[in-house]
């Protein structure tokens, strides 16, 4: 066909002298004319444009680029512009060896809108963060892993699903180590468990060459399952019953013995009281009996009868009924009324 | 023009030859290169550029990264009876590409050999173990309340033998010479979830509170005893200082009472005589008054001159 072509050109070169051409052809012509010599260099151009735009690339400030020449890692490039060779010769993977990715297990966090993720972290979330624990109760514990990418190389090629591997071991390791815990320390001591867990999933994240290094397990909120949480907060109750009956029991204590001390006191304080009153008393009426005696003593009958007569003095107004009987009247009772008295009161 | 079309048709044909003669490894490739179905030389496991013939020979791509299994959770009974899901994974990867090309073709039929082989060898393991034993992995003293609950005390006392981490590594062990002549490398099994079924997580949660019921109830038994223990030792208290008090004071009044009698038994010790009639005389003014009444004999000593003047009595 080429040839005809050819031919055909030959003829309209020759043509064109003498002939007045319609202007559509001549136009067409023209074209045509035009469009030959620039075709391949047109070609030329685009695919210059095509291999130059995959000549070079930017990596950004938190990841890095993979290159590979046809299949085979060569090199790792660093922020900022950079080249290679063409695509189809070599290809870059950039990966973010910056950026602290997330996991998380059990729970359902609120802000994130990746809903892919948990699908994978575990359909039922609530069986993911179900487990057994060593004295074989059932805990709540949801956990979050923080981890980044250490070695971009074995990121990319050692592991085909990386993040399932990661989630899976995750749970492993999460699951291992409750496994070895009492529900109370599972509970009580979230952060021990954080940091062994940390340790045995970096480990096995090591053993498969994954290049993550998990920077860090974050317990949430341990907790026994739901069915379960009343008898729990009654312990708690319980406990705070028990402390409640102590200190109303001190209370009781702290009333009654200060007023049983301060009580005591004042016995013994009477008691001197009464000895010195005792004491003082004696001893006056001992210096009031020898200062009496002194002068009895000079004097004794005298004294006798004037003290005698003296007490009746006093004593006889202060008296009620007297009744002076002579001693030669035998029978004087029955005239007495002794009872008038105490009848009429 | 003749000589540059030529050109163009050997460079287009001979392009096209390359293409379909050079292919790609990737580094988490190897590939196996057959003739007809017969495979042609060694897998090629080094990523890199490499060539065949065109048409005659073929390129099969097999990873050469690690590979997940993740197998179906099943119910399984333990050695001591108890049903329970268990959950596992596995990893793995092809090392003998030609091997696994024959014997299972890709990866999809190899996870159903998979399944197969290690699903089995899980089961094993777990009915020959007790639930304790794939639950702990070590013989670690575990904090419990330290008050009286016997019956943890019991499990507790229970040493494991094999524990979480050898049971996976039988698993292993028992599924990994299998595998092998598939050309499959298992790298390790891991147990993801071990949990109870629902029937039995009913009852566990039932001896779950009825546990902590118990615990609760000793706590409230314990603060009553230490506020009876109080009330006790505030009456002790109390019994020992008004005691005590007595004690003192009786002592002291003792020793008052000891040295007056001492005191006036010196004073008075001079003339008894005189001490009770002085004494006597006191006594009357103090002791009667305008409610006694008086009945005396002419005979006394005061009204005896109320009869007669005499003057010897």
């Amino acid at each position: 066909m080429n040839w005809d072509w050819e031919k055909l050109k030959k003829q309209q070169d020759g043509k064109e002298g003498g002939m007045v051409p319609p202007k559509m052809e001549d136009l067409v012509e023209k074209f045509k004319k035009f469009k030959l010599p620039g075709g391949p260099l047109l070609i030329l151009l685009f695919a210059l444009i095509f291999f130059g735009s995959s000549t070079f690339y930017t990596v950004a400030v938190d990841e890095v680029g993979v290159v590979q020449r046809f299949g085979k890692y060569v090199r790792i490039t660093q922020p900022g512009l950079n080249f290679k060779l063409p695509s189809g010769i070599e290809k870059v993977t950039k990966v973010k060896v910056r950026r602290v990715y997330k996991e998380e297990f059990g729970f359902r966090s609120l802000r994130t809108e990746d809903t892919s993720r948990r699908t994978l972290a575990g359909g039922e979330n609530t069986n993911v963060a179900l487990m057994l624990t060593g004295d074989l109760n059932v805990a709540l514990v949801p956990w979050i892993v923080q981890y980044r990418i250490k070695d971009p190389y074995n990121f990319l090629f050692k592991v085909r699903d990386i993040r399932k591997l990661l989630i899976d071991m995750s749970e492993a390791a999460m699951r291992l180590v409750v496994g070895d815990r009492s529900i109370n320390e599972v509970i009580s001591k979230r952060e021990e468990i954080a940091v062994e867990a940390r340790e045995v999933l970096q480990a096995e994240m090591d053993n498969a060459d994954s290049g993550i290094n998990i920077v860090t397990i974050e317990m949430k909120k341990t907790n026994v399952p739901e069915p379960v949480q009343p008898s729990f907060n009654e312990v708690n109750q319980a406990t705070q019953e028990k402390e409640k009956m102590i200190y109303q029991a001190k209370e009781d204590y702290n009333k009654a013995i200060p007023t049983a001390r301060g009580e005591a006191e004042r016995t013994i304080k009477a008691a001197e009281g009464y000895s010195l009153d005792r004491v003082n008393r004696a001893k006056g009426d001992a210096s009031r009996f020898k200062a009496l005696y002194t002068e009895y003593a000079k004097a004794k009958d005298i004294t006798k009868r004037r003290l005698y007569l003296e007490t009746l003095k006093d004593l006889l107004p202060k008296l009620g009924d007297k009744y002076i009987i002579d001693s030669d009247q035998k029978n004087v009772l029955p005239l007495l009324n002794l009872g008038k008295q105490k009848g009429e009161k | 023009m003749k000589s540059k079309l030529v050109i163009l048709v050997v460079a287009v044909v001979a392009i096209l030859f390359v293409f379909t003669a050079a292919y790609v490894v990737d580094e988490t490739e190897q590939v196996v290169v057959t003739q007809f179905g017969k495979v042609v030389g060694k897998p090629k496991a080094e990523p890199g550029l490499y060539f065949k013939i065109p048409f005659i020979q073929n390129a099969t791509y097999f990873p050469k990264n690690l590979l997940e299994w993740d197998g179906d959770p099943g119910q399984v009974p333990t050695l001591d009876k108890t049903y329970i899901w268990v959950d596992a994974f596995a990893r793995w990867r092809i090392i003998d590409p030609i091997t696994f090309f024959q014997t299972v073709n890709n990866t999809l039929s190899a996870q159903g050999r998979l399944d197969d082989i290690i699903d089995p060898a899980v089961r094993n393991l777990i009915t020959e173990n007790k639930l304790i034993e794939t639950v702990r992995k070590s013989n670690r003293e575990l904090d419990t309340y330290e008050i009286g609950l016997e019956d943890i005390k019991e499990r507790q006392s229970y040493r494991i033998v094999t524990g979480r981490e050898k049971i996976a590594k039988q698993i292993l062990e028992q599924a990994r010479p299998k595998l092998a002549k598939f050309g499959i490398e298992l790298v390790d099994v891991k147990i993801k979830r071990i949990n109870y079924v629902e029937q039995v997580r009913d009852s566990v949660y039932g001896r779950m509170i009825a546990e902590r019921k118990q615990i609760a109830e000793k706590f409230r038994s314990e603060g009553k005893g230490e506020a009876r223990k109080i009330l006790g030792e505030k009456e002790r208290d109390l019994k020992r200082i008004t005691s005590e008090a007595y004690k003192i004071a009786q002592e002291i009044k003792g020793k008052a009472d000891a040295e007056s009698t001492k005191l006036y038994a010196n004073a008075y010790g001079v003339d008894p005589d005189f001490y009770s009639f002085a004494k006597t005389l006191e006594i009357y003014s103090d002791a009667l008054g305008k409610d006694s009444s008086l009945v005396l004999s002419t005979d006394s000593e005061f009204f005896k001159y109320l009869k007669g003047y005499s003057g010897n009595p």
